[in-house]
């Protein structure tokens, strides 16, 4: 089992027996946390600090969570209002915190490759919760983890990404890894949702949901990031909700057993039908819910294991 | 009695010429008194400077310059953009007006005149702006800034996005003779764009531009030269797209000429990698395929015009992430190694690449120099292309060091530099 990494900035570095070190011991996280005594100490005397220059809520409380069921001191930072607005540059912010010595840092930055230039700053384990528009690993893993519960496996399947893929962090993720691990990716939305130059990323590009499902084992859908867009990118919720959005209907072009996923937050009605999100047969949403902690809990104690073999720094 | 130097053992680059000839310079007075075939005439009585061989050519006349002053001096100030534009060997620098507050006033201009007569070494040649505050919505004192010295007239970066105030400012500045240099792009397409548009910007996740956006831009402007007549300059053509109507609008007969910066000729997109905004630079960088089809296009002079563009940023500007960051990098002393990298590599001739940098800018702007001939200002840069250098930004000369040729292998070194008969420069 080999982890060489100092930080999880992305999926882009890991190698596939990387992944599945993550993912081997997110299981037993998975199953731990399931107990009723969730308290173990790998992140013992470390200082873990949630650093989100944008909004959030899941991640955030996943990450705490995670970091304390590890036993590590866990403290929340929201820097959108304050010293952002002060003029403070991001590596001022950085070198601050750094003072303070933490060994965990989470990073969810608005612009993408912040986080990594906040890595070459400070000499803590850095975690990327999501930058831009680039990366958001901890949800491509959890995703992983999701589906290889789901499916017994994580290769060969076709798998099918679904909506707002250009303004989206988590499809960028889920392509590296879900390509990594040897699986057949389709990308299906409108045009002005797909990234430029997509075609180039080893995928399959669709215009249409009944074509782009046809067969598939996995459906994975995303959310319309409303906050990220600078325009009409849709003519209306209620036309994507007809063509994109997915329903029972649609669904039905997917194999049987085709399981349902979603990131979370969802606009139920605009990219997912309601009824079918809930229903426990198909959808796996909360499945990714619970595996985040799971997956969060296992990088973290991966890249503390490292932090702790590097020879300390000596305290004067 | 004037003095004369004699720079003999050449090989003479004259822009109109196919190829670099062995030959030896006489200067006095401030200009090129005779040239020579010979490489060791006999000439009595003048300061001999051997130049062993290497080239001498016409000095670069830099159209595109930012020099900090007024507002932002800690990056650039009028002597170290002097000192080096002459060890680049720039002896003409033709500044921007994208100051603070923006050179848009015949005040402003006098200032700006007078900083760079009393501290820079090399020729300053100041623009002024298009609008006042290149704000795009009123015309400058056109007039008075031309009365004043203004060699032609641009907002610069910012593009004018209302065509009626354009078309204008155009009108007028037909009836005074002014040139106007603009920025081709579509304002709208571009907005919010750090890269251009592709797989490269898809995988970094950072928003792009199509390229198209530039021949948009293009084609509006060229409309409008044809509504006017006026004197038109794109700054900067990057992208294929564009080269055909730029052809268009030329064979027209139209008034229009197009530069480019040395980023554009030797970098591409993938450059940037991890987010290295040192490379940051508007336009974006362009693909590979469009940086070879403008490389051509220079070569065979569709595009006129090369330019450093240097823009001073300090770190404190750079070192943020990739959007936040600002744009541009310096490249007087720089653009002429650089740009040899297309000689070397075979791409561009040196007689091509000094039409584009010294014999076209200056003949686009009514100067006398830019030429190697008799009468001519005695402005020269002497180099050796083969001596190899790896550059390290530190020592530049510069006040702001953001290159992106950092670490860079590079060929070729500016030996000395002559501005009006006077070295201003020596190795």
């Amino acid at each position: 089992m080999r982890f060489d990494h100092r930080h999880l900035l992305g999926i882009a570095p890991l190698r596939p027996d990387e992944i599945v070190t993550i993912l081997d011991l997110a299981d037993q996280y998975a199953r731990f946390n399931r107990g009723r005594d969730k308290h173990a100490n790998a992140l013992a005397g470390l200082t873990q600090i949630n650093m989100f220059f944008e909004n959030s809520t899941r991640t955030q409380a996943s990450f705490e969570l995670a970091g304390k069921r590890l036993g590590a001191d866990v403290m929340n930072m929201s820097l959108q209002a304050s010293s952002i607005k002060k003029g403070e540059t991001l590596i001022d912010t950085a070198m601050t915190l750094n003072a303070m010595h933490p060994d965990l840092l989470v990073v969810r930055h608005p612009h993408s490759g912040a986080v990594e230039l906040l890595s070459q700053k400070v000499n803590c384990a850095v975690l990327n919760a999501g930058d831009g528009r680039q990366e958001h690993p901890t949800q491509a893993l959890l995703d992983a983890l999701t589906i290889r519960r789901a499916k017994g496996r994580l290769h060969r399947l076709n798998i099918a990404i679904c909506g707002d893929i250009a303004h989206s962090r988590v499809a960028r993720s889920n392509i590296l890894l879900l390509h990594k691990m040897e699986n057949r990716i389709r990308l299906v939305g409108p045009p002005t949702l797909m990234p430029s130059g997509i075609q180039d990323f080893g995928v399959e590009v669709y215009d249409t949901m009944e074509e782009g499902l046809r067969d598939v084992d996995v459906v994975m859908m995303l959310r319309l990031q409303k906050e990220r867009m600078d325009g009409g990118f849709i003519p209306s919720e209620r036309e994507y909700f007809h063509r994109y959005g997915l329903d029972a209907e649609k669904l039905s072009y997917a194999k049987p057993d085709a399981i349902v996923m979603h990131p979370g937050p969802m606009n139920r009605g605009v990219e997912i039908d309601g009824t079918l999100a809930d229903d426990i047969n198909r959808s796996v949403i909360q499945d990714q819910v619970e595996m985040g902690v799971a997956v969060r809990m296992a990088a973290m104690d991966l890249l503390a294991r490292n932090l702790r073999a590097r020879p300390t720094e000596v305290m004067a | 009695m004037t003095k004369k130097t004699l720079i003999l053992n050449a090989m003479l680059i004259d822009p109109e010429a196919d190829s670099p000839a062995p030959g030896a310079l006489l200067i006095e007075g401030g200009r090129i008194a005779q040239v020579f075939d010979t490489p060791m005439p006999q000439v009595d009585d003048a300061d001999r400077v051997d130049a062993a061989g290497t080239f001498v050519a016409p000095g670069i006349v830099d159209v595109g310059v930012k020099v900090g002053e007024p507002g932002e001096r800690h990056k650039e100030s009028f002597k170290t953009a002097g000192l080096a534009a002459a060890a680049g060997g720039v002896t003409t620098m033709v500044t921007r007006p994208d100051t603070t507050p923006a050179i848009d006033t015949p005040e402003t201009l006098e200032f700006i005149r007078r900083r760079a007569n009393e501290a820079a070494p090399v020729n300053v040649l100041p623009m002024a702006a298009l609008t006042k505050g290149r704000e795009g919505k009123e015309m400058t004192e056109i007039g008075f800034l031309m009365d004043g010295g203004a060699a032609a007239f641009t907002d610069c970066d910012r593009v004018v996005e209302d065509t009626k105030v354009l078309s204008r400012a155009m009108t007028y500045a037909r009836g005074v003779g002014a040139l106007i240099m603009a920025h081709p792009q579509e304002p709208v397409l571009s907005r919010g764009a750090a890269v251009t548009s592709g797989k490269f910007a898809s995988l970094r996740g950072l928003p792009g531009v199509s390229p198209m956006a530039e021949r948009m831009g293009l084609d509006r402007d060229i409309a409008l030269v044809e509504m006017t007549g006026v004197r038109y300059h794109a700054d900067q053509i990057t992208t294929t797209r564009a080269l055909p109507p730029l052809e268009r609008a030329k064979a027209n007969g139209f008034d229009v000429t197009a530069g480019i910066s040395m980023h554009h000729l030797t970098l591409n997109e993938l450059d940037v990698a991890d987010f290295r905004t040192f490379f940051k630079v508007k336009p974006p960088l362009r693909s590979e395929e469009d940086r070879q089809n403008v490389v051509e296009a220079v070569r065979s002079g569709l595009i006129d015009v090369i330019g450093s563009f240097h823009t001073p940023q300090d770190e404190e500007s750079k070192r943020l992430p990739y959007e936040e960051a600002a744009s541009g990098a310096v490249g007087l002393e720089t653009m002429l190694p650089v740009l040899l990298r297309l000689y070397h590599s075979g791409e561009l001739s040196l007689n091509v690449l000094f039409r584009a940098l010294s014999a076209n800018p200056a003949k686009r702007l009514g100067l006398e120099s830019g030429r190697l001939a008799k009468g001519a200002p005695a402005d020269l840069v002497m180099f050796d292309a083969d001596k190899p250098l790896i550059l390290d930004r530190f020592k530049l000369r510069s006040k702001s060091k953001n290159t992106p040729f950092d670490g860079a292998r590079l060929q070729g070194k500016v030996l000395g530099t002559w501005v009006a008969g006077t070295r201003v420069f020596e190795a």
